[in-house]
């Protein structure tokens, strides 16, 4: 392996045939340190109620379903109004930041809800989402003890809480909030939509492999 | 995997005459042409980040030592592993030792060109390993046997009817007479199938769109949601990236991304967009155990400085092929590489050399349509001739074709013997085809009459006419 | 020859001084369709400029520079650099092989310090015809044309994508009192022609030529339009295989009025098809 090593970068070397090595290195430094914003889009100009507005309307055109409450405890029975819509059973798979946080599922007793990541069997499951970028609706979720990423995948539904303070114009954004959070995590999921393919004859079908259906719930607590 | 470029005239007659493939490739202007233009009109700015998405694969690709450098010491930061290799061999032993290592008697796959490229899976299959495609495009042409056809969607020569029979041969545990006629039935039933499989997982292999050097991230943009899963629910994650795929940061991957699927789907932002880096931290409820990221060379070091190093710039939309007339005559098979269209004729000869691959940059009308649509602004008609004049320096036109362009050349640089020779060559052909004012066929012009009439010359050449028509109004002036 | 290609139209310059122009009459018009230079020239001189024809000019090299075979193509570029110094401008009833001069001139002399700026010269006086009409000289229409046709327009790719024309030949055609123009549902497409690769891949360019004439075919149109040769013999060749009945003509024949001559691969008289 380290023979790979040594002869790729030095092929590399040779073929790039650079003279000034001090100079590249100090500019790819700067780059890294610096990692300047290219040109964000026009459009992601918005701040507010504007991007929440954008956020909302970029997000169902790619068939997410955008639900606004204005307390974190009206989210038990939005979630089993869901489900019911859904012809789900009233069965909810919890990510452990959603069952020790602010709301008080106990509220909702027909509801029946478990914590921690799935091995499958879910049929709905409920996460959180650390922002939501207006540019295009999507939600950015981060791997962690408070947000196992298999919920974001194995479910039919998903429900994803999302408070409008979090939400931000463009994905730049959410890469500063990202960095000033600590370490990068495990995994970082930008979700779109619920899941595509346009594998047979392009047509396009929902629910290939993840969720079929995506809900956000949108919290504006005013 | 084994190229079969050289056989591309037969491959694209036998494409030609496949009237299912003709079907399925009709598809290509209403899936993926229309769609594009509209994500394009939706973004102002489109061609301004075109430039600004050139200006920064130019700027890596001069620095990619240090930045491959970087991506390195941050995998290792993160916890992860980075296997370096050299060829396609290398590669595929790599991932072959970290399945043995995980005990892997199978491994789920997420969709990789780059492992493809390496023909991974009948290498695995080959020492034990069974590979499981999960992206349904790529799981249909392995049920049957089939190369990818098209860089994302591998299944795009075929139509509902062919993958139904494939699923009824391959899904015995279903009724025989259940439904499959709808694409609906056919997805649910991947997805059942596939579920299991991504239940037992135990290594995933992803490939990678980007790797950020600033993070050591590796970045993947998927609509099915398959190669989450696959990387998700495995003990241990191998992503398999080519080393042009790195950039310096997560701005600059944005940047990448708003093009990427505008381009490839006419999406504005793909449904998954997913950052990998490292494995599970300690507190994780769930996640891989490892992570390793192969990086392969496989020949682009060397084009690094080379008239085809802006092949190194391509992202995989796929828009070149979307756009180009030859493969939507062809199809992606007759390419023989995994890599087709007219990325493929402006990258393959470099890595699996011009003599394999001559065909694939003289199959152009140098029309200009993929460069003009090419998020990178790959110059691919301009790579394209790099590699004719290539082949021509190798002497591999063939005698015939040679011995007339260099008659034909003769000709054309002494004017006078030209105008002598062409003169009375049209008055007898004018004179030929008068009665028709075409010709149903013309001795060694076969390959054009064979399909079409060949318009007869008018007789008189311009500079024939033009010389009488100065001399009478000379005349009339006097 | 009993068919004079001379038109009764047009008139030898009338000694006035406009712009010096060179027309660069291309390989194929010069063999197969000479009309299309008198046409152009007809136009040019409308238009107010001098016409010469230099003697010392073939081909542009495409043939040469698209097999890979640089070292003629180079050879080929330098005579028609030579040929065409001193005109206010080259004019070029192609596309293709105007693009030839403008684009690819100076790439193929990119390291030559003798023959670049040359290269680079001419390029900048080089233009395709209808784009220079209406761009360089600002002609907003042609006039006293009348010609009761309902035509298509194949953009030649070119000419679209190297040269950017695609306003101006429809633009033109537009002050043609009589002219009805039926766009093709996908003019971007190409028809299959590409020089030699019409004969290396007979085939596949088949597969394209044949999509595009039918698409042709459906406009409705009786003659099909376009400012290259080479696609017009393309597709003429195969219109006629499949029994189409449009006739096709190069842009400049309709725009001069230079109808009288038949239409592409169509015989004197009578056969329209």
């Amino acid at each position: 392996m380290g023979a790979a090593r040594q002869g790729i970068f030095e092929s590399l070397r040779r073929s790039i045939g650079r003279d000034a090595a001090a100079d590249a290195v100090a500019a790819v430094d700067e780059r890294l340190n610096r990692h300047p914003r290219g040109l964000v889009p026009a459009l992601t100009r918005v701040g507010g109620a504007a991007a929440v507005d954008l956020f909302i309307e970029k997000a169902r055109k790619v068939a997410a379903t955008v639900e606004r409450l204005d307390a974190f405890d009206a989210i038990p029975a939005a979630a089993a109004r869901r489900l019911a819509e859904w012809n789900l059973p009233a069965k909810l798979r919890l990510a452990p930041g959603m069952a020790n946080g602010r709301v008080d599922w106990a509220s909702s007793p027909m509801l029946e809800t478990a914590t921690g990541p799935s091995r499958g069997e879910d049929l709905a499951t409920l996460t959180g989402a650390s922002a939501g970028v207006a540019e295009t609706g999507t939600l950015i979720i981060t791997s962690g003890p408070d947000h196992p990423t298999t919920l974001n995948f194995l479910p039919l539904g998903h429900l994803v809480v999302l408070s409008v303070r979090d939400i931000v114009p463009a994905y730049e954004d959410a890469w500063d909030l990202l960095r000033a959070a600590g370490p990068m995590p495990r995994t970082v999921n930008m979700i779109t939509g619920p899941s595509r393919t346009g594998d047979i004859e392009q047509t396009i079908q929902l629910g290939a492999h993840g969720p079929l259906r995506l809900h956000i719930l949108l919290i504006d607590e005013g | 995997m084994k190229a079969t470029s050289h056989a591309f005239v037969d491959n694209a007659h036998a494409a030609l005459g496949d009237g299912q493939l003709r079907r399925a490739l009709g598809n290509i202007e209403t899936g993926f042409q229309r769609k594009r233009a509209a994500a394009k009109l939706g973004l102002p700015e489109f061609e301004a980040l075109r430039d600004q998405a050139k200006a920064i694969k130019d700027h890596t690709l001069a620095h990619l030592d240090l930045y491959l450098e970087r991506f390195e010491t941050q995998v290792h930061a993160a916890g992860g592993q980075v296997h370096w290799a050299r060829t396609t061999d290398e590669a595929r032993q790599s991932v072959l030792d970290i399945c043995r290592q995980a005990g892997a008697r199978s491994v789920l796959k997420g969709k990789s060109m780059v492992s493809e490229e390496m023909g991974l899976n009948d290498f695995l299959q080959d020492n034990g390993v069974r590979p499981i495609e999960t992206d349904l495009g790529e799981y249909i042409i392995q049920l049957r046997r089939e190369p990818p056809s098209h860089i994302i969607a591998p299944a795009l020569h075929l139509n509902k009817e062919q993958i139904a029979d494939s699923f009824r041969d391959a899904h015995p545990q279903f009724p025989a007479e259940r439904p499959l006629s709808e694409p609906r039935q056919l997805v649910d039933e991947a997805r059942s199938v596939l579920r299991d499989a991504f239940l037992k997982a135990e290594v995933g292999i992803t490939g990678a769109n980007f790797l950020v050097a600033e993070t050591g991230s590796t970045i993947i943009v998927t609509n099915e949601g398959n190669g989450d899963l696959t990387q998700t629910l495995s003990r241990v994650h191998i992503v398999v990236a080519s080393i042009e795929k790195v950039v310096p940061t997560l701005e600059d991957a944005t940047t990448l991304l708003r093009l990427l699927s505008r381009s490839a789907t006419g999406q504005e932002f793909s449904a998954y967009t997913t950052l990998s880096t490292g494995p599970r931290r300690p507190d994780d409820p769930d996640g891989p155990e490892a992570f390793h990221v192969v990086i392969l060379d496989n020949g682009r070091s060397a084009l690094l400085g080379t008239p085809a190093q802006d092949t190194l710039r391509c992202i995989r939309c796929g828009a070149c092929m979307n756009h180009c007339p030859i493969f939507a005559a062809v199809g992606g098979h007759p390419y023989g590489w995994a890599v087709p269209g007219p990325i493929g004729a402006a990258l393959n000869p470099g890595l699996i050399g011009i003599e394999e691959a001559h065909h694939l940059p003289h199959a152009s009308t140098f029309c200009g349509r993929c460069e003009s649509v090419c998020p990178m602004k790959i110059p691919l008609p301009k790579i394209m001739r790099h590699w004719r004049e290539k082949a021509f320096e190798k002497d591999m036109m063939g005698t015939v074709p040679r011995l007339a362009l260099w008659a034909w050349a003769w000709a054309a640089k002494r004017p006078r013997l030209y105008r002598w020779t062409t003169g009375p060559m049209m008055a007898v052909l004018g004179r030929l085809g008068r009665r028709k004012g075409r010709f149903r066929s013309v001795p060694l012009a076969g390959g054009w009459t064979r399909h079409r009439d060949f318009p007869a010359p008018q007789g008189q050449t311009f500079q024939q006419a033009w010389a009488a028509h100065q001399r009478g109004a000379r005349r009339k002036g006097q | 020859m009993t068919t004079s290609h001379v038109p009764a139209g047009a008139h030898p310059n009338d000694g006035h001084a406009g712009p010096r122009v060179g027309l660069f009459v291309t390989c194929l018009v010069d063999l197969f369709r000479p009309t299309v230079g008198f046409a152009t020239v007809a136009l040019l001189e409308r238009a107010g400029c001098r016409v010469e024809v230099p003697r010392h000019q073939t081909c542009c090299g495409q043939p040469a520079y698209n097999s890979g075979d640089r070292k003629e193509a180079a050879a080929i570029a330098r005579q028609v650099i030579a040929a065409f110094d001193g005109y206010d401008h080259v004019v070029v009833p192609s596309g293709s092989c105007a693009g030839m001069l403008r684009v690819h001139y100076p790439s193929l002399f990119e390291d030559d310090p003798d023959w670049g700026p040359r290269a680079q010269d001419l390029a900048g006086r080089t233009h395709e015809l209808t784009s220079f009409l209406v761009d360089v000289t600002g002609v907003q229409a042609v006039n006293d044309q009348r010609h009761d046709a309902t035509v298509t327009y194949h953009d030649a790719c070119s000419g679209l994508r190297e040269l950017r024309v695609k306003a101006q030949p429809r633009q033109l055609l537009a002050s043609v009192a009589g002219l009805t123009l039926l766009e093709l549902p996908d003019t971007e497409t190409c028809c299959g022609f590409g020089g030699t690769f019409c004969v290396k891949y007979p085939e596949i360019s088949d597969r394209m030529v044949t999509e595009k004439a039918e698409m042709v075919a459906s406009t409705g149109a009786d003659t099909l339009l376009a400012g290259d040769l080479g696609c017009l013999m393309n597709l003429s060749g195969k219109l006629h295989r499949l029994g189409k009945a449009v006739s096709a003509r190069h842009v400049a024949e309709v725009l001069a009025g230079m109808t009288d001559v038949p239409p592409i691969g169509a015989a004197d008289g009578g056969d329209r098809r």
